[in-house]
């Protein structure tokens, strides 16, 4: 909940007698399950939306070693998470809804202050978040059923193909839908099986935050998401050049200061990262329209497809 | 006598509450007949009555196919997708929430072991919604479309009748898939085991399902046929008996009814000399032994290589020996109740017909209780082919073996009936199950394994035991308008 929303009016009869002062929290950065403030020490402030934004918090301000620490937990996590049933997880996802649901005031205060959106707006869009899980959380299931099948090859062989996660995916979340284009990137990365690595929307980075307590006490095991918040500019280049980060998503280079997305392409090269450009047209990035239902692009790119050959024969 | 004897484990059933008389499950509530009657349901493990139930008449079931049509075109009808899929993932979670209560529910009036409705029956079910749930928004990605891009349409008012083997699970193989895809449902439950359709009934409640959309019918034959034939409605699905199936094919013939049909089996479990017998063992026993037999893909005929069969054929009494009848309640129950007085019947009258046709009968020692509807495992050998106990569904704890010498002739003998729902094929080659795979007539084969169910995964059967799909992306099909017959 934001300071102001919740501040009494001084002016009140006996304000003073009922006075009391609200208990804060301190946002973290979420890394294996953990909330960790950056190892850097360093925080920055966070302003609500407006030209005179009001003083929101102090987020932690992640750095190199920050984003490293989470690749190696999203690693450790990658295993088990693949291996987990594609039914299993859809009912992980799932659960995510369930519990946003439950703490949606808290999440439309937030993105109201964030984005500065009216009380409906916000709520409409944090409907629009939930509903998003519950979206990515149904195809669990049916990626392999819609992307895989039976290859009819010229000779007496099995030969079947399915799609695998690809491993260890860094997404740059947008920088203007701070939750609901947050979950939009972050749900088709692990719903296949991968893990996450997210640096947060830069100014808007509370929502994100709020999203990890969710997630923390959800069903999502620890490592599979990992969110860090900070300068985009500064920490993304440490993700495209990591050599144990599988892909990279540049959505959030669109209304990034001081990114250029062609930079991380080429850095992401090193390793053949498989490479989620933003949206947009020639060198420009723009941020995609959130609210429309998402078709499988964001599925599809962190998919191989593996193939399987047999011989058939009595 | 085993070193050990097991002690009595029994479940409680004081999780459930069963009223003494019901009615029927019409508009989103429990209502009286106007012209039907009424029927007990028993325990068939010990013939103690549960409940008075209705059987629905004619005027009833048109009350039952009004509601559906009133919710289809009504609030149902035009339900975003995603939206309709969440009242899917409600009953999912609810059906997870009151799983013991059903399995305990299931294990009364069906009598199959608790450990087979507590494991298989109701996580099943549970699992078919979530996944059924996530297709309602996602149609358009099933190419159902013939290419346009759209959702498919749903065909309206679906009239369903499923059988006493597995009453939820094949309620929710039915219901599942309608409601994903926008159709409204009247369901009648078998008239031996109508008592979780009712508490699944009330899950619909729970889950503010809107009214009408899912309506529920008890009643026997006759409430079946009214259903079958009443003009409203637009798609009938069945699972049962290949005699009823074919009853219903011709009574809707000539009309814009579509139909599903998943019937009889006469499933062949077949054995390689290559293969692990002590699992082949253990899939032969699940193949045919589970749920007392009464499941239409079981491995009724074991077809098992010559010169292991007799292998084979003693470590299979061996394992029957120490199978646990009884108290299906009881946890460490195997094998439980025949389901009804009538179905112990058509299996004494087979086994018997087994026995003058001249196969030798083996059935596993066991003390059978007292009261109630009981078989031993039995096994019948040196069946020959034209043997009426190797063509015709038993439906009951009883197996048929046959030996074979080449792939090919297993192949031939596996074929040689006339269904075509499952077969078993144990070997440690792989291209030899490949091989076998696209030879049989079967619209499941299991390759060491058997009696394995997924909501993922298609289901149904060639030849006599029925057309179209249950579960997995082509189950859809038979709930939407596809492009040439729209």
């Amino acid at each position: 909940m934001s300071p102001a929303a919740t501040r009494r009016n001084s002016s009140e009869p006996n304000a003073a007698a009922d006075q009391r002062i609200e208990v804060r929290k301190t946002y973290k950065l979420y890394i294996g399950g953990a909330f960790p403030r950056s190892e850097s020490g360093r925080t920055y402030e966070v302003r609500a939306a407006g030209p005179a934004g009001r003083f929101l918090a102090n987020a932690a301000m992640g750095s190199r070693k920050d984003a490293r620490d989470a690749v190696v937990a999203a690693r450790g996590a990658f295993g088990k998470w693949a291996a987990t049933t594609a039914y299993n997880r859809g009912q992980v996802l799932y659960r995510v809804a369930e519990l946003m649901e439950g703490r949606r005031a808290q999440f439309a205060t937030e993105v109201a202050a964030a984005e500065g959106l009216t009380p409906a707006r916000a709520d409409r869009v944090v409907s629009q978040a939930i509903d998003r899980w519950v979206w990515y959380a149904g195809w669990s299931d049916k990626i392999a059923q819609i992307l895989g099948g039976l290859n009819p090859v010229a000779g007496p062989y099995f030969n079947i193909s399915a799609p695998e996660p690809t491993g260890v995916v860094a997404a740059l979340a947008p920088q203007h839908s701070s939750l609901l284009g947050l979950v939009s990137v972050l749900a088709p990365i692990i719903v296949s099986g991968n893990t996450a690595v997210v640096l947060t929307s830069q100014e808007r980075p509370l929502p994100a935050v709020t999203l990890s307590e969710v997630l923390a006490t959800s069903d999502i095991p620890a490592g599979v998401i990992n969110l860090i918040t900070g300068r985009t500019a500064e920490v993304a280049p440490w993700l495209a050049t990591h050599q144990d980060v599988n892909a990279i998503d540049l959505t959030g280079a669109a209304n990034a200061d001081n990114l250029s997305w062609a930079e991380l392409e080429r850095a992401s090269a090193e390793n053949l990262k498989r490479v989620l450009r933003p949206a947009g047209d020639g060198p420009g990035a723009v941020e995609p329209d959130w609210s429309r239902t998402p078709d499988l692009t964001r599925i599809k790119a962190y998919l191989e497809t593996k193939t399987v050959w047999h011989p058939k024969g009595h | 006598m085993a070193k050990f004897e097991y002690a009595p484990a029994p479940e409680s059933r004081a999780i459930v509450t069963i009223r003494p008389s019901y009615g029927l499950f019409i508009g989103g509530e429990f209502v009286q007949s106007t012209d039907g009657s009424r029927f007990k349901t028993i325990n068939p493990s010990s013939e103690e009555v549960l409940a008075e139930v209705t059987e629905a008449g004619e005027a009833d079931v048109d009350a039952a196919v009004r509601a559906a049509r009133k919710a289809f075109d009504g609030p149902w009808g035009r339900l975003l997708g995603a939206e309709r899929g969440k009242y899917l993932f409600r009953i999912a979670r609810i059906l997870a929430e009151r799983a013991r209560e059903f399995a305990v529910l299931e294990t009364l009036d069906n009598g199959k072991p608790i450990k087979e409705s507590r494991d298989v029956d109701i996580p099943l079910a549970a699992a078919h919604f979530f996944y059924h749930a996530g297709w309602a928004d996602k149609l358009e990605h099933a190419g159902l479309s013939g290419g346009s891009g759209q959702p498919p349409k749903p065909l309206g008012v679906v009239g369903q009748i499923i059988p006493w083997n597995f009453p939820l699970l094949m309620l929710s193989w039915k219901i599942a898939p309608a409601l994903a895809t926008g159709n409204t449902v009247v369901l009648k439950p078998a008239e031996t085991t109508p008592l979780s359709a009712l508490l699944f009934a009330e899950v619909c409640q729970q889950a503010d399902l809107p009214a009408g959309v899912v309506n529920i019918i008890t009643g026997a034959g006759e409430t079946g046929r009214h259903l079958i034939e009443h003009p409203g409605v637009d798609k009938v699905a069945f699972t049962g008996s290949t005699q009823v199936g074919k009853a219903i094919a011709r009574s809707i013939a000539g009309t814009r009814k579509r139909a599903t049909l998943e019937l009889g089996g006469k499933a062949a479990n077949i054995v390689f000399d290559d293969a692990p017998i002590d699992e082949a063992v253990e899939g032969i026993v699940n193949g045919i032994f589970f749920n007392q037999g009464h499941v239409c893909c079981a491995g009724s005929r074991l077809l098992v290589q010559e010169n292991v069969a007799a292998d084979v054929i003693m470590r299979l009494k061996r394992r029957l020996q120490t199978l646990r009848v009884g108290d299906p309640l009881d946890k460490n129950t195997d094998v439980g109740a025949i389901n009804s007085a009538a179905q112990l019947a058509r299996i004494r009258e087979l086994t018997q017909v087994g026995e003058s046709e001249g196969a030798t009968r083996w059935s596993a020692p066991c003390t059978l209780p007292e009261r109630g509807f009981w078989f031993a495992p039995t096994i019948f050998t040196e069946v020959s082919q034209s043997h009426r106990i190797a063509q015709e569904e038993i439906f009951g704890p009883v197996l048929s073996v046959l030996t074979f010498r080449t792939p090919q002739e297993a192949v031939a003998k596996a074929n040689n009936t006339p269904f075509g729902l499952s077969a078993g094929i144990w070997t440690e080659k792989g291209s030899r199950i490949l091989w076998m795979a696209d030879h049989l007539r079967a619209g499941v084969v299991w390759a060491n394994t058997f009696n394995r169910f997924d909501p993922t995964s298609p289901f149904g059967g060639y030849k006599e035991s029925g057309y179209g799909r249950e579960g997995g992306r082509h189950g859809l099909q038979a709930y939407v308008m596809t492009g040439a017959t729209r």
